[in-house]
């Protein structure tokens, strides 16, 4: 057996989670990876050992002695209730499943790390949200319910396991809403709509972090040994508006009910993942400060918003975009009209 | 000779189509050459309405006979004809459009449209930088001043003193006084700062400034910021200059009869925001903004239905609907004071209550000694 960590990765079914999982087996410091989940994954491993264990169960425990696991990465926190089979399963896997993950964790005194995928969502968004939360900060409306919910109630349990085993290093990463080429999730498959429907009247700032840099991220902290809570997000922000335009997709402005009923309407077609949530999301946007990501944690994104944004743009097909088009031709006709020799400029000019 | 020359147009020399008679006075209303009879008789409602579209048209070929009735009907027929006939050819367009935009943009137009041009383009690409606020610099600069402008200079001829005591760079709370229902004020602050130092000024705004709709997305575009303690001090370390109301609503929504007193300065967060960033807090004396909207009345019931702080009665809103959104021109008067230094002090000075209540009421003090002395000097409201 090779010296070094013995990781074990929840979450792996998914493809993030599988990424992830094998770019760590490639680590030099990392001896071996274990990706667990309910199913297996569909992609390639690689080196990883895939062990099919719910984290829902005490198993997980077993499989955590028997391999002699000293890190544990928890990415298995599901932010879509239609992959995980319904809102009711995905309270579950997320909730429960942390509880008994966390708990077997406790109890194994080989574990030593512990790095927790979290999300920004944990700071809601309504209008009287600063402009810039820092990792102290509260949601000023508590969730009730959702995503943002679980995800609290996920952030208590680590805090509890924090203080119950306070010889384990525990890295808390908040990332800001990932986004990348292949990346599905509620606000890339908002972003997929051929027409995208905004709340009339809003113009919420968006952060976005590139889904290589979330890998990144988690690599850094597996690897590195910082303990705390980090918010994870690209430089600079972009309002909806502005990101809209980027993609060149037509939007339609639509009052903050409407918005919410037709969520539900393409949530229920399987068109799109909108959850409630997402709709204040929408309304009121949200930035993170992300100076203790560099200054403690010591990661710098490749990715700045704006760029990732740009990528996951690039496998778009733009669906509008008229107005530059017609913009654009005028300029070329313009262009083309200073080329010419200098007819009627040059009479003007006598 | 009039009844001649009605003939081809109208009956042929015939009568009026089945009386027997005269042409109806419509018909003959449509003869070509005819002297415009003085057709807009308040007697006569039909031709009144055919004879404006009539009079300038000079049909040069008969027109069809007309139902007496259908007055209007030969007008459109004229025009299409008339268009078809004629058209107005490309080169003309693209003349017009050159000398169009000579008088726009002068003998520089090319470079100049071109820049118009490339500036659309990159407003609907989306290829512009907003800051973590989300500060639009270049909408704010080229289109929400531009449009306020005018206003502060034209319409309120806002005057300016004591500039000077605005730093040039570097972090400074600046406090104002707050009137006039709708917060005017702090758009003209915003402009007059902005053209008379280059500087923007950040306001904050109310939460409810944040959860109305449109309102929101132009605040945030402008600069704004949510109106607590964790903003005001990330503003004021980035440097920017900070522009804060602290009377709030109790100060915008007082009625005409409490002009220019001072409310009660909030809980003083401003000047614990200050001590704790060690920038100078520069108090502002606005004089006429209380006048743009005499509050005289309020509907406090309908507001709590709204979800507003007042719902606003002036003379002459809503009595004239939009109408009575137009502001009343008052004269303005804008004085920066000295500035309040907040660097002197020592660590922790920000967790002192009375040391917080007592540059507060430093400041309150000094912005209403310079409202009363404003007030002495103005000539009047208008002038």
């Amino acid at each position: 057996m090779t010296s070094g960590r013995v990781v074990l990765v929840t979450g792996v079914s998914r493809d993030l989670g599988r990424r992830f999982a094998r770019s760590l087996a490639a680590e030099p410091s990392v001896g071996r990876v274990i990706g667990v989940d309910v199913v297996p994954p569909r992609g390639d491993l690689g080196d990883v050992s895939f062990v099919r264990a719910d984290i829902r169960n005490p198993v997980i425990a077993k499989v955590i002695a028997k391999e002699d696991v000293d890190t544990v990465v928890h990415m298995s926190v599901i932010a879509t209730p239609a992959s995980a089979g319904g809102r009711g399963t995905m309270k579950e896997l997320n909730v429960i499943g942390t509880m008994q993950l966390l708990a077997a964790c406790q109890k194994a005194s080989s574990v030593q790390h512990l790095v927790v995928k979290s999300t920004t969502t944990v700071y809601g968004a309504s209008n009287r949200d600063p402009a810039m939360f820092t990792e102290d900060m509260e949601p000023r409306r508590a969730p009730r319910s959702g995503y943002a919910k679980d995800v609290a109630e996920i952030e208590g349990y680590v805090r509890g396991f924090a203080r119950r085993r306070s010889d384990v290093r525990v890295s808390l990463l908040r990332c800001a809403n990932v986004i990348g080429p292949h990346v599905t999730s509620p606000i890339t498959s908002y972003f997929r709509l051929p027409v995208i429907p905004t709340v009339v009247g809003h113009d919420p700032r968006l952060q976005f972090l590139h889904e290589d840099d979330l890998l990144a991220v988690l690599r850094h902290a597996t690897v590195e040994d910082v303990p705390g809570t980090f918010n994870v997000a690209g430089d600079g922000v972009l309002m909806l508006s502005q990101a809209v335009r980027r993609l060149r997709r037509p939007t339609v402005a639509l009052p903050a009910p409407a918005v919410g009923s037709l969520g539900s309407v393409l949530r229920r077609a399987r068109l799109a993942d909108f959850s409630p949530e997402q709709l204040a999301f929408l309304t009121y946007g949200r930035g993170v400060d992300t100076h203790r990501m560099r200054a403690v944690l010591g990661f710098e994104p490749a990715y700045t918003t704006a760029k990732a944004f740009a990528d996951f743009g690039r496998s778009l097909p733009p669906t509008g975009g008229r107005t530059d088009r017609v913009l654009a031709a005028v300029e070329e006709q313009l262009e083309r009209g200073a080329a010419r020799p200098l007819t009627t400029r040059g009479a003007h000019h006598g | 000779m009039g009844d001649a020359e009605i003939i081809p147009i109208g009956t042929r020399g015939r009568p009026g189509r089945g009386t027997g008679k005269q042409p109806s006075s419509a018909a003959r209303d449509l003869a070509a050459g005819r002297r415009p009879r003085p057709a807009a008789t308040p007697c006569d409602p039909p031709a009144t309405e055919a004879a404006p579209p009539v009079q300038p048209v000079e049909p040069k070929r008969p027109v069809q006979p007309v139902e007496p009735g259908l007055a209007p009907a030969p007008r459109p027929a004229v025009t299409t004809e008339e268009r078809d006939a004629q058209g107005i050819p490309l080169s003309d367009w693209l003349a017009a459009f050159q000398h169009a935009a000579r008088e726009v943009f002068g003998d520089q137009w090319e470079p100049q449209l071109a820049r118009l041009l490339a500036f659309l383009r990159r407003r609907v690409t989306g290829d512009y930088v907003v800051d973590e606020y989300g500060f639009d610099e270049e909408v704010t600069q080229r289109f929400f001043l531009a449009a306020l402008r005018p206003v502060a200079e034209k319409w309120f001829r806002i005057e300016v003193r004591g500039v000077e005591n605005i730093p040039a760079e570097g972090g400074a709370l600046v406090v104002s006084n707050h009137s006039g229902t709708i917060p005017v004020d702090g758009l003209m602050t915003m402009v007059s700062i902005h053209d008379h130092t280059g500087r923007y000024l950040r306001p904050l705004g109310a939460d409810l400034v944040f959860r109305t709709p449109l309102v929101s997305s132009l605040a945030r575009k402008s600069g704004a910021t949510l109106a607590c303690n964790e903003d005001a001090e990330r503003m004021l370390r980035g440097g920017e200059l900070v522009g804060v109301w602290p009377e709030g609503f109790k100060g915008i929504g007082k009625p005409y009869s409490d002009r220019y007193k001072l409310q009660r300065f909030g809980r003083g967060g401003f000047v614990s925001a200050a001590l704790r960033t060690g920038v100078p807090i520069i108090p502002l004396s606005v004089v006429g903004a209380e006048e743009i909207y005499p509050l005289v009345g309020n509907v406090p019931s309908l507001a709590r239905l709204l979800g507003l702080p007042y719902v606003p009665i002036t003379p002459l809103f809503p009595w004239l609907g939009p109408l009575g959104l137009v502001p009343l021109p008052s004269k303005w008067l804008l004085e920066f004071g000295e500035p309040v230094r907040t660097d002197e002090y020592d660590e922790g000075a920000a967790d002192d209550p009375m040391l917080v209540f007592n540059v507060t009421d430093q400041v309150r003090e000094s912005i209403q000694q310079t409202l009363y002395t404003l007030l002495m000097q103005r000539q009047s409201v208008f002038r």
